[in-house]
């Protein structure tokens, strides 16, 4: 598993052009991908499956991502993209709108990242959106309790 | 007329805090829009906040009753039985208090204590519809009738549709969308990408149509936002989109903000314009852009919208 910044620098360097093209790209992206993911889970404590969702580990890896998490479902539809993107680059790859394609999938693949390695750095404040953990451990019973 | 076509003639608007304030455009626009197309707008008396997203946090059984109290005053004080909720915060609430209300005992307990300690009825699941402004005008109006109103054409508009990751999220909330054709989808929405298309746009191919915005990490890491956004920014351009379409307030702030934060921390700019979709199909009935809050957005459309005769 590479260390989160290094996968930001290939990210880039993908993006660029200066790392490939086509299907061989495609599954470098998908790749990083599934470290993005592994990153979350192991930070959870949980060993990264190596079980597959409709045939994707990255699918696989989001689901484990989300239990007790409901938030992280956030990243669902980017973990679909990814996947759907992949397919259609490593399905066709002579295809007039390959190398646009291939783009479209590095910029899913970022924004992957972003999301997780932003979710990340706010878990250590406390739970992901707004709240933080001691704030709510420590705040007095509400009126609904 | 159909049943939900003549249903949604007439329907309960609650705008939320957002449409007040820093998305007033989308306020005055959805009113406007609503006027051209003659759908009838009638605002919840006294109405309260949502829950948002804080007290949904701390307190998500606090948060069930203050959207119910919601929906009880516009099916027990006004006796409507839909209500229009165009900001995606509060129509996720507004269902998800719904949904606790049909499935969750101890919601409905706690939202009849504390109905019947402020005094009001208790809002009983079922006994209102909550719809978003895209249902609102795809089932009120449908493409069809939007195109036998249409004065200017959004014909030449590259737009990618930008829908946010509350607007199905998630899915055991929303049970009307995914049942077909007709539907909305949870994983590729097109209500909007319909209406826009109807309207003469052009969609373009854009992957990070339900994609995180980074709305809720604003105030604690405003960076991560920036990045976020313009990482949508970007791609929504490589996609060949002239402008992102919105349908939520939290969302449009923060790519207006964030784009030119990413200007002016990165030194990363982005041309792409962000404009409420209720404002663009305002313009395609031949409302004036100041009639639907152009210059009430901070990305600044104007000119490009002259550009494109739609001003």
């Amino acid at each position: 598993m590479k260390p989160l910044a290094d996968i930001e620098r290939r990210l880039g360097e993908i993006e660029d052009g200066a790392a490939g093209h086509g299907a061989a790209a495609a599954a470098e992206l998908l790749a990083l991908g599934e470290e993005v993911l592994e990153h979350w889970v192991v930070a959870k404590g949980v060993e990264p499956t190596r079980e597959t969702r409709e045939g994707f580990r990255l699918l696989a890896l989001h689901r484990q991502g989300c239990a007790g998490d409901p938030s992280f479902n956030a990243c669902r539809e980017t973990c679909r993209e990814l996947v759907y993107h992949y397919n259609l680059v490593t399905g066709d790859p002579q295809h007039d709108a390959a190398a646009q394609r291939l783009l479209m999938m590095t910029m899913v693949a970022n924004h992957l990242f972003l999301f997780v390695a932003g979710k990340m750095q706010v878990a250590e404040l406390g739970d992901f959106c707004c709240a933080s953990r001691p704030l709510r451990q420590d705040a007095a019973p509400l009126e609904s309790a | 007329m159909s049943a939900v076509k003549d249903k949604y003639q007439k329907v309960a608007y609650y705008p939320g805090c957002a449409l007040e304030g820093t998305a007033h455009s989308y306020n005055r626009s959805t009113q406007q829009l609503g006027k051209a197309l003659g759908l009838e707008l009638v605002e919840v008396k006294n109405w309260n906040c949502c829950g948002a997203m804080e007290v949904k946090n701390i307190d998500p059984k606090l948060q069930t009753y203050l959207s119910s109290r919601v929906m009880a005053t516009a099916a027990s004080e006004m006796n409507m039985d839909v209500v229009m909720a165009p900001c995606n915060g509060c129509y996720h609430n507004l269902k998800k208090a719904e949904y606790d209300l049909a499935h969750d005992p101890a919601s409905a307990e706690v939202v009849d204590r504390l109905s019947k300690k402020a005094g009001h009825a208790t809002y009983q699941a079922g006994q209102v519809e909550t719809i978003h402004a895209l249902d609102w005008i795809k089932q009120g109006i449908g493409e069809e009738g939007l195109k036998k109103r249409l004065r200017n054409s959004l014909q030449g508009l590259k737009v990618a549709n930008y829908y946010g990751c509350m607007y199905t999220r998630p899915r055991h909330i929303f049970p009307e969308k995914d049942q077909g054709p007709g539907s909305e989808s949870t994983s590729k929405p097109h209500f909007m990408d319909d209406l826009l298309a109807a309207a003469g746009a052009e969609n373009v191919e854009f992957p990070l149509k339900t994609a995180c915005c980074g709305g809720a990490h604003t105030l604690s890491d405003s960076d991560t936002s920036t990045k976020l956004v313009l990482n949508i920014l970007r791609a929504a351009e490589a996609a060949g989109a002239e402008v992102i379409a919105t349908e939520c307030p939290t969302c449009h702030s923060g790519l207006e903000m964030h784009q030119v934060r990413a200007e002016k921390k990165y030194g990363q700019p982005t041309k792409v314009k962000i404009i409420y979709f209720t404002q663009l199909l305002g313009l395609a009935l031949g409302l004036k852009p100041k009639q639907v809050g152009v210059h009430e957005n901070i990305s600044d459309s104007l000119a490009f919208l002259k550009e494109k005769g739609l001003a």
